[in-house]
């Protein structure tokens, strides 16, 4: 009884989405029902649900569902988790859906765009769904990395203008972080506990105690993996300006994702884990020292907005903190209050926004006080206005990411820009071919050598894809670019011992695959005497909206995005890479970052942005 | 504009400030020609050269209008009359309009220079510059959305940033050079032009590039820089300010860049980046779609004309049971038809809905006034309420204490709840809130106003109140205007109008444009009091215009989006207007379902076939909900504008689209009333349909875009997400059924008289002869058409057109979402 409910409340959104996908464009009535629809029935399901299993004694419920994939020592196998945690979550998420479903039915009415809006919305929620309901790190990961996709389609929403496609690109490079974070999570624990652990297992105390005792280390770099990923998700420090930088897309869109749900999954993350890390004292201290000093920041920068969905971003990352101190603290029962009436508050303000013109201009026109003193008048007029400057600069944070981020990537491609399209090829291609005969011949091989070749193998992979991410001109070349750098990394694994010649193929089917069909659609285009090249956006979704959906699908299996075999492939490579390669780990997880970057980078250029042919009305850069 | 090797900063800052959008704040939105500065070229060669100098749309694509030929909208024989007109080979022209492949592409002058930036010098100068560069500007204007505000100094922004630089241990910029340059106070604008752009001769273009990356934030700097009252705290910014510092961040980033010696921009300068302005060579693509326009609009324009020659004039009946004075605006077309169809006996007017009394109004309760006439009139008088008592709702979601950290902590874990309420409430049962706007608010109807002049005069040197003799003038003006100088009815009723919404930037918009985006209640009220004055009856009685003692004016409020009237001062009538009064009221009633029922055609989403009151339901909870980001379309669809009798037009179905002033030629043969008119119709009509036109034909640039994503900036404009530019003009939901035509201006008058009129008053004149708006003067007698162009009116080429007639404009309305041919209306 209980399994069943827990696999409908995964079923629904999923089969609500797919139905989605088929309804014809022109039905506006039809595709909003099925989303409301959808999200209705998931949330009369949780009441009744919830009825019964607390009249049941609510206990934390954990199924194992089939292995996807399995050998000795590995199994790659979906699980689904329910406890109070779950419990608020997925209230949350159905109620604040249900509301936002019915809002947009209306309020999206005549916008071009009013399917994919929904579909996005739908597949959002599956993504929700998935993580709240999963039961380890792997299931967890499958909701992760749609959360980030549909995150990433929604900002650039309004992909025929500038700036939402940047911005979108811009957060998808911070969940990207988030995302390694994750698969770094994984092989860590892989490697700690020898098995795929479930979270139903975290809570067995002793245990956990048991193997920390023995690699304190990897605890603390576990716990410290998994701040990076529930701070970059939710937006804490150093990564809190992509929130307001996210609310590109229509209000009822960035209130659900920005303002509640999306931003709150950090959090979750952090709970949920917690009886891993609750015993690692110098692990909260610092979490609760990272909460606070996010929550200082952010409240200082929201007070300095001048625009009204920032200012609502910050005040919400800075309550976003205190529930980081909340949860270190062991108050998780305070810390779901907390993102519940943050949830609520922050999605109803967003709802409002337009109305605070009128409202407050009305206000001032009664009560007009100028310019009231603030507390910050009360610091001397120096250190008021240093704080004032970074403040306003949002403490360069944006800026920051560039720097450590953006700038070392751009400049280590141009020194990269020696290699051309004519050698490319024949580059990589001798160098693979080298690889392979050195693999072949592993056993001949001094032991130092072929010791150091999978660093060097991941290197080079490393080298591709920075050339893929930074490459101006060729779509296809940066494209074949990213499949390569599948290649070496797999080159680089295949010197373990364990790794199989079957598990390989699982690695790149899906990656040939994709890199044929997505050569196929460029080809395409170019043929229909399109221009593309890497160095502006085109905006080609304007005149080929399917070859842009077909190619986006392309670049996130390319990617390694749940779609096909290699998403698990990915997971399984990290499984092969020993506990002393940290280099090997550093590399290819660095690569996995950047691979998943290119790929979008080049679906964004190509097909995003303001339209290439102006025969139409198409917005300034700035607007 | 000059190209004088010579650079001269006041003349280039002044061309700049010409050419910039020059849009109010939002609480002041009033319609104006989007493309003012290019006025005094002909209509389409402006718009030729603003489509190749700033790369903007200014028609229809040719797609579009082949589409709208094959459905017919656009006629064969208006095609023909226009090729005709011209001069036009015919089969020629006619294979290039309907079948050439024709690509509308075009790349801009503006912005060439600036672009060698990153093409030739591979920098991205505005990515670097404009999301700090736009933060600041946002900071330094806000009115009230940040919580610590800048540390505002009042001799200016230059100042002002000096001041916060001088003393703080980081700064706005990357380099300490440019910071060095910005406290020198020596250093000025050709300085820095010299060290970013080299060469002289390209100083100008560059500026123009830099300020035309930006185009929102620069207009409403340069508009606060012209009108330094038009926020409420009040900041002082000028154009050259914004341009002094926005030098600087691109110095500074240079500096970042390239260190001690960077390059100026001038080094790969070529000469064709330089003439911006240079005359536009005629090219075929938009000779096509200048051809295609006028044959769209004459396609149109013959249909109206041919429904008014052909339908017979309606007499005025003499036996007039109420008379009701509404605004001109387009959006009371409808209502008027439907007031006249359920009580024959009365009588309709329209004038310009500030009803001839132009003053500032100071509501109750607050240290602000507000102008309620026409924006271009500024008046001397100032009108106070008194005895109101309003309370305004408060919403705690607007509190800044919700921003904070312990406030915000316990805000959110303990009301957050409440909020979730709020939300599922707005959503299943949407009601009037604190957010909403409601036009019933600017004044209060138990309030009372100080309309006579009492000795006083406000502390801005404002007469409060007007004099017998001014109050007088006012009266006589209107009546003498509309023609309303004898056969009074018992009840004269002057009905305002504005508008209610909710979650809407753009509210002022709504409301009536002949009262500077404010509802014209307040007016309504003044001149109705007026009218009741003895005194003044007695003065006008003098002039010849004698108002009966049992004749008694009555002000009301008709709010276009909630289609309601609310009545002001019923306590002054006689007992037996009082039951006029009821039974009248009992009409409006009727008509305003009708008329809701009429505009909810344009609602796709909404089932207009159910009865009037229940549509009318509908329609008003539209206003009240969230959600809803079309509580109206406003002047949609408008394209005409009637200076005449009532008569001309009463027996037409002309859809909404019509901008009606009543006007008798028979009691002004010499057309001294009619200046007047023609005065207020050009400027205020004509800038609201190029206003729709332009934000139609280019969305993107001259309108704001979909509202759905736009982020409030210092409440003072919007801008998409929080590191955009400030969109201008009108959002896509507002514009989306418009059909971009030109204003046709019908005049009832002898083409000689309507001539010397509109000649007297440049400013009036210039609309009409460029051609921005129509001109077409009726003989009513001879049932003729004379239409104007080149500085004569010659006789009007009219073409038959059927025109059908219908006897129930109810399941007409039922019919179509779209646009409606003229019916004759059979009564």
């Amino acid at each position: 009884m209980e399994n069943s409910f827990i696999h409908s409340f995964i079923a629904i959104p999923i089969i609500g989405f797919l139905l989605s996908l088929i309804v014809p464009k022109s039905n506006e009535q039809l595709l909003s029902r099925l989303a409301v629809l959808t999200v209705g029935i998931q949330f009369l399901s949780a009441i009744t649900f919830t009825v019964f299993w607390i009249s049941n004694g609510h206990n934390i419920i954990n199924i194992k569902e089939f292995s996807i994939y399995s050998t000795p020592g590995y199994d790659f196998y979906l699980d689904f988790y329910f406890d109070h945690i779950s419990l608020v979550y997925l209230f949350l998420g159905s109620i604040l859906t249900l509301i936002i479903t019915s809002y947009s039915r209306y309020y999206m009415h005549r916008e071009s765009g009013y399917k994919r809006f929904f579909n996005t919305i739908l597949f959002f929620y599956c993504g929700f769904t998935i993580i709240i309901f999963s039961g380890n790190l792997e299931t967890l990961f499958i909701g992760w990395e749609i959360l980030g996709v549909s995150s990433f389609l929604l900002i650039a929403f309004y992909r025929d203008r500038y700036l939402p496609v940047k911005n979108a690109v811009k957060v998808f490079s911070i969940y990207r972080i988030a995302d390694v974070g994750i698969i770094l999570v994984m092989w860590l624990s892989h490697h700690l506990w020898h098995e795929n652990i479930s979270f139903f297992k975290l809570n067995n105390a002793h245990l956990v105690n048991e193997h920390l005792e023995a690699h304190s280390w990897v605890g603390l770099a576990i716990s410290l993996l998994i701040f990076v990923s529930a701070a970059a998700k939710s937006a804490q420090l150093p990564f809190s300006s992509w929130l307001p930088r996210a609310m590109e897309g229509p209000t009822p869109s960035s209130a659900i994702f920005y303002g509640s749900l999306s931003v709150h999954i950090g959090a979750f993350l952090l709970m949920r884990t917690s009886p891993f890390w609750e015993h690692q004292t110098s692990f909260k201290v610092f979490l609760v020292f990272a909460g606070l000093t996010t929550a200082l920041i952010a409240t200082l920068t929201a007070r300095v907005q001048s625009s009204i969905k920032s200012q609502i971003a910050y005040a919400s990352i800075g309550q976003i903190g205190l529930v980081f101190v909340e949860i270190a603290l062991g108050l998780h029962f305070l810390a779901l209050i907390h993102i519940a009436g943050n949830a609520f508050l922050r999605t109803y303000q967003l709802l409002v926004s337009p109305s605070v013109v009128s409202y407050k201009i009305r206000e001032q026109f009664y009560n007009f006080i100028p310019r009231a003193l603030t507390i910050e008048d009360s610091l001397p007029k120096r250190l008021e206005n240093t704080l004032f400057i970074l403040s306003l600069k949002e403490w360069n944070l944006d800026s920051f990411m560039y720097r450590f981020l953006w700038n070392p990537l751009k400049d280590l491609g141009k020194r990269l820009k020696f290699i051309s399209y004519q050698n490319v090829i024949l580059l990589f291609t001798s160098t693979f071919l080298v690889g392979l005969i050195t693999l072949f011949y592993k056993e001949n091989l001094p032991k130092t050598v072929s010791n150091a070749l999978p660093l060097i193998y991941a290197i080079i992979g490393f080298i591709v894809v920075i050339k893929a991410f930074t490459e101006r001109n060729s779509a296809r070349l940066a494209f074949t670019l990213i499949m390569v750098n599948h290649f070496f990394i797999a080159l680089a694994i295949s010197f373990n011992n364990k790794f199989e010649i079957n598990e390989l193929i699982w690695y790149v089917s899906g990656i040939i695959g994709a890199w044929i069909c997505g050569i196929y659609l460029l080809t395409k285009l170019r043929k229909q005497n399109e221009w593309i090249s890497l160095d502006n956006f085109y905006g080609h979704a304007f005149e080929h909206p399917k070859t842009a959906i077909f190619f986006l699908i392309c670049c996130l299996t390319l990617a390694g995005f749940p779609i096909s075999p290699t998403f698990i492939g990915e997971d399984l490579i990290f499984s092969h890479i020993h506990y002393n390669q940290f280099g090997l780990a550093f590399f290819t997880s660095l690569s996995l970052i950047i691979n998943g970057l290119a790929a979008i980078r080049i679906y964004s250029r190509v097909f995003l942005g303001p339209h290439l042919k102006k025969y139409h009305d198409v917005a300034k850069r700035s607007a | 504009m000059s190209n004088k090797q010579h650079f001269s900063l006041e003349e280039v800052v002044h061309e700049l400030k010409h050419f910039l959008p020059s849009q109010a704040p939002l609480k002041d939105f009033i319609h104006h020609n989007t493309l003012h500065a290019f006025q005094h070229d002909k209509f389409h060669e402006g718009l030729a050269k603003a489509n190749k100098i700033f790369g903007w749309k200014t028609y229809l694509q040719i797609s579009e209008f082949r589409e709208r030929f094959q459905e017919k909208q656009i006629t064969e024989k208006a095609l023909d009359r226009v090729l005709e007109n011209r001069s036009k080979n015919s089969e020629q022209w006619k294979s290039i309009l309907l079948d050439k492949k024709i690509d509308e592409h075009v790349d801009s002058k503006i912005g060439m220079l600036r672009s060698l930036w990153k093409s030739e010098f591979k920098i991205d100068l505005d990515s670097m510059i404009h999301p700090i560069l736009f933060r600041i500007i946002s900071s330094y204007l806000d009115q009230g959305i940040s919580i610590w505000n800048f540390p505002i100094d009042d001799d200016g922004f230059l100042s002002t940033l000096r001041k916060l630089e001088s003393s703080t241990k980081t700064s706005f910029f990357r380099g300490q050079l440019a910071k060095k340059l910005l406290l020198n106070e020596t250093v000025d604008i050709p300085y820095l032009l010299k060290e970013i752009v080299g060469n002289e001769a390209f100083y100008e273009t560059y500026l123009f590039d830099q300020q035309f990356s930006h185009p929102g934030w620069s207009g409403i700097v340069s508009f606060l820089d012209e009108n330094p009252n038009a926020l409420l705290d009040k900041r002082k910014i000028k154009l050259t300010e914004l341009i002094h510092f926005e030098l600087l961040l691109e110095l500074d980033v240079l500096n970042y860049h390239y260190g001690k010696a960077w390059p100026t921009i001038g080094q790969k300068a070529k000469q064709e980046n330089l003439h911006l302005f240079e005359r536009v060579q005629s090219n075929e693509i938009m000779e096509a779609l200048s051809i295609w326009q006028d044959a769209m609009e004459i396609s149109y324009y013959d249909e109206v004309l041919n429904g008014i020659q052909k339908t017979q004039v309606h007499k005025q009946n003499k036996e007039n049971s109420f008379q009701a004075i509404f605004c001109i605006d387009d959006r009371e077309c409808s209502i008027r038809r439907y007031t006249e169809q359920l009580a024959p006996n009365s009588a309709t007017f329209g004038t310009a809905g500030h009803f001839n009394v132009e003053f500032y109004y100071q509501p109750e309760g607050s240290d602000f006034h507000t102008k309620v006439c026409p924006a271009p009139l500024t008046p001397k008088y100032l009108i106070r309420e008194k005895e109101s008592n309003v309370s305004n709702k408060k919403d705690y979601h607007f509190n800044k204490h919700s921003q904070g950290l312990l406030t915000g902590w316990l805000i959110t874990q303990f009301i957050g709840f409440w909020s979730g309420i709020q939300l599922a409430k707005s959503i299943l049962f949407p009601s009037q809130n604190a957010a909403s706007v409601s036009s019933f608010k600017h004044m209060h109807p138990d309030s009372s106003l100080t309309i006579e002049f009492a000795g006083e005069v406000s502390k801005d040197n404002l007469q409060v109140g007007y004099t017998v003799e001014e109050m007088a003038n006012r009266l006589e003006g209107l009546l003498r205007t509309i023609g309303l100088i004898d056969n009074f009815a018992p009840l004269v009723y002057a009905i305002g109008h504005g508008s209610s919404s909710v979650n809407n930037t753009h509210y002022a918009g709504y409301d009536c444009g002949a009262c500077s985006g404010r509802p014209g209640s307040a007016n309504a009220r003044v001149i109705c009091h007026i009218g009741n004055h003895s005194e003044v009856r007695a003065i006008l009685k003098s002039r010849g215009i004698n108002i009966p003692d049992e004749t008694q004016f009555i002000g009301a409020l008709h709010d276009t989006s909630r289609d309601e009237i609310a009545y002001y001062d019923e306590d002054v009538l006689s007992e037996k207007n009082k039951h006029f009064h009821e039974e009248n009221k009992n009409t409006f009633l009727q008509a305003l379902d009708l008329n809701a029922k009429e505009r909810s055609r344009r609602f796709v989403v909404m089932n207009s076939k159910r009865s009037a009151t229940k549509v009318h339901d509908v329609v008003k909870l539209r206003t009240v909900s969230l959600f809803e980001p079309r509580p109206e379309l406003n002047h949609a669809t408008n394209t005409l504008c009637i200076v005449g009798r009532r008569e001309i037009t009463k027996g037409l179905f002309l859809d909404r689209r019509a901008f009606m002033h009543s006007y008798d030629y028979t009691t002004d043969p010499e057309g001294n009333y009619l200046l007047g008119i023609m005065n207020a119709v050009a400027p205020v009509c004509g800038g609201i349909n190029l206003e729709y036109y332009f934000s139609r034909v280019d969305n993107q640039n001259l309108g704001a875009g979909t509202k759905l994503p736009h982020n409030v900036m210092g409440l003072f404009g919007v801008a998409n997400g929080i590191d955009g530019d400030l969109r201008t003009g009108l959002p896509s939901q507002m514009i989306e059924v418009h059909d971009p035509l030109r204003l046709l201006v019908i005049v009832e008058h002898k083409p000689d008289v309507v001539l010397a009129t509109i000649q007297k008053n440049p400013a009036t004149y210039e609309w009409f002869a460029n051609e921005w708006v129509n001109l077409v003067a009726f003989d009513s007698v001879n049932n003729t058409f004379f239409s104007f162009s080149d500085g004569a009116f010659n006789p009007y080429n009219l073409l038959d057109y059927p025109i059908s007639d219908v006897d129930d404009v109810e399941s007409v309305v039922e019919s179509s979402h779209e646009n409606l041919p003229v019916f004759e209306l059979n009564t």
